[in-house]
């Protein structure tokens, strides 16, 4: 015992010189690891039958979890309804399109964000910025409504 | 009460779900390949229509490919994966009682669902169609075996929309569609049995429908004989409800070329635990063992054969990757032997328990332990929130030489940040013309 202090200097801890003299060093850091561990105590928290769920923002913006499909927007064209370059779509395909909704469509093959408007001449797709003019939907047109943009997710930090 | 059993497949759902974000894909010739882009595993109506079966190797295919403007794309297993759940989940709301069959095929028990099940049947196929894009076809039947058949009829025959339903037909109707399909067709025939029934002269459904039930359990056993009773109407295969929690989690995938070297199999072996353990994590459970295997081609008779595995077992259960790693590896390093060109390795989780039934041992080092599972949660979000594979053991390597060959991935569009599907807002002048 002796020596071993010795060996350690005089700073060794108690606990060093038990470790170092214990037959099993990584049982022994084991077992103190084990004692160290703190015991709840205290005064419970007066919130503690109150707690509730965070809120989510999943749960919030996704009302059809297997129907929502998130897109990324390319171009500025719908400007004009705060959609801008850049953004996060969230497409819901079980919402029915109505008049006004703005839609993610599919023309000649391609995605396309728009404005869906019934007119009295019919179907059109609108774009939001002067620039544009309607897209008349006719009959014979490849053309679907993919589904319906329910939110549009813009970042304001850089 | 007449048994009525859905059987819902989802039409050539790979290639459905690379069309649902490539719509001008419609229409087109495509197929779907295998790992390593070895053969045709999913393919369009169109490509069907070329004589192109599943299972073809896409080398054979490259020059008609050429001509006909196929396109290929390797099989993305991330996104199907997500595809079938979102499928999966929404017919669970159709029926109390649903058996998740195959990535692409779920039966549904209608028995007791009031009003006309073909009619039923369509608006199943319509709400999969407008909410997950996948399209799909129905049979409804008294038994599991010929609910099977009526899906394969409502896919080759137009006329019923998608939807076959055998309750709904009287016996000579039916029997004479059975009369039109080759008993090879039946769930469960395989091909050694067809060419025997063949032989007994029973080639079509019909014919082993009526078959003498004795003589059938005495040619084949009881299985064959149980088949034959369910074509009869007589439903003998429940439907098998929610699965028990895994046994086991396996990752392994062949190399993009064959690999001859200790430190490349090891940096294979390193990525394969890693997915196996961020599943293990995902399922909140803890594994008790680890077995590792690698194999030569044996498909290459010329060269020389090698294959072995082992099992590793752990001092106590865990879902710690560096542990999991180290047991990997060390099992790796004994079976390793030089001289041989490895094409596959794997790993294969066993002794899963959740997390919560972990057996504790007096002498565990919880510190150590907390600080391991909070290291492994914080990877986990890494990589769920900037995409997987950001952060990773270094032993995996960052050249993956080993990695599959995927020429013609798609994107992950429903899994990955960074890879989702891209809609346009271009600005178009009056004259047509596009600028920006």
């Amino acid at each position: 015992m002796q020596q071993i202090q010795s060996g350690c200097g005089r700073r060794a801890t108690p606990s060093v010189l038990l470790s170092l003299t214990h037959p099993n060093k990584e049982l022994f850091l084991r077992q103190r690891a084990l004692l160290r561990k703190a015991v709840p105590a205290g005064f419970p928290s007066p919130a503690d039958d109150y707690v509730q769920q965070r809120l989510s923002l999943d749960e919030h913006l996704v009302q059809h979890k297997e129907s929502t499909f998130f897109m990324r927007v390319s171009g500025d064209s719908m400007r004009g309804l705060g959609i801008f370059d850049g953004d996060l779509l969230v497409v819901d395909r079980s919402v029915r399109a109505t008049h006004g909704c703005v839609v993610v469509a599919v023309v000649d093959g391609e995605f396309t964000v728009k404005q869906l408007l019934h007119t009295p001449e019919g179907k059109v797709l609108r774009a939001a910025h002067p620039d544009y003019s309607d897209i008349p939907i006719m009959p014979e047109q490849d053309f679907e409504i993919w589904g319906v943009v329910t939110w549009n997710v813009h970042k304001h930090t850089p | 009460m007449q048994r009525a059993i859905a059987l819902v497949d989802c039409n050539n759902f790979y290639v459905s779900c690379e069309r649902l974000f490539q719509p001008k894909l419609e229409g087109k010739p495509v197929v779907v390949l295998s790992n390593n882009d070895g053969c045709v595993v999913s393919c369009s109506r169109e490509i069907k229509e070329l004589g192109i079966k599943i299972g073809t190797p896409w080398f054979q295919l490259r020059d008609i490919a050429r001509q006909y403007g196929i396109v290929s794309f390797s099989s993305n297993y991330t996104l199907y994966a997500d595809l079938s759940n979102r499928v999966m989940s929404l017919l669970s709301q159709f029926s109390p009682d649903q058996e998740v069959y195959s990535i692409d095929e779920s039966f549904l028990d209608l028995t007791g669902i009031p009003g006309r099940h073909g009619d039923y049947g369509q608006q199943i196929r319509v709400t999969i169609r407008r909410c997950v894009g996948i399209p799909v076809c129905i049979g409804i039947a008294p038994s599991k075996t010929l609910a099977k058949l009526a899906n394969h009829i409502a896919k080759k025959q137009t006329m019923y929309r998608g939807v076959c339903n055998f309750n709904a037909m009287v016996a000579a109707e039916l029997d004479s569609l059975l009369s039109g399909i080759e008993v090879g067709e039946v769930w469960g025939i395989g091909r050694r049995i067809t060419s025997r029934l063949k032989m007994m002269g029973i080639h079509t459904v019909l014919d082993l429908k009526r078959a003498p039930a004795k003589r059938i359990r005495a040619e084949f056993g009881v299985v064959t004989e149980r088949t034959a009773a369910e074509l009869n109407g007589e439903c003998c295969l429940e439907l098998e409800g929610v699965t028990s929690p895994r046994q086991q989690i396996i990752c392994s995938r062949s190399f993009g070329s064959l690999l001859s070297s200790l430190s490349d199999l090891e940096q294979a072996v390193i990525a394969y635990v890693s997915r196996a353990a961020e599943k293990l994590r995902s399922e909140r459970s803890v594994a008790g063992g680890i077995q590792v295997y690698i194999r030569t081609n044996p498909h290459r008779e010329r060269d020389p054969q090698y294959r072995q595995s082992i099992l590793m077992a752990l001092s106590s259960p865990t879902d710690n990757t560096r542990l999991l790693c180290h047991a990997a590896l060390t099992g790796l390093r004994q079976i390793y032997r030089t001289g041989f060109s490895y094409q596959k390795a794997g790993v294969m989780l066993t002794e899963i328990l959740p997390a919560s039934a972990r057996p504790r041992s007096l002498f565990d080092d919880i510190d150590a332990q907390q600080r391991s599972a909070s290291l492994m949660s914080t990877l986990d979000r890494i990589n769920r929130r900037m995409g997987s594979g950001t952060m990773q053991l270094l032993g995996e390597g960052l050249r993956k030489d080993w990695a599959m060959k995927r020429g013609s991935l798609s994107q992950r569009c429903t899994t990955e940040w960074g890879e989702l599907p891209s809609v346009q807002a271009l600005v178009e002048c009056r004259n047509g013309k596009r600028h920006e």
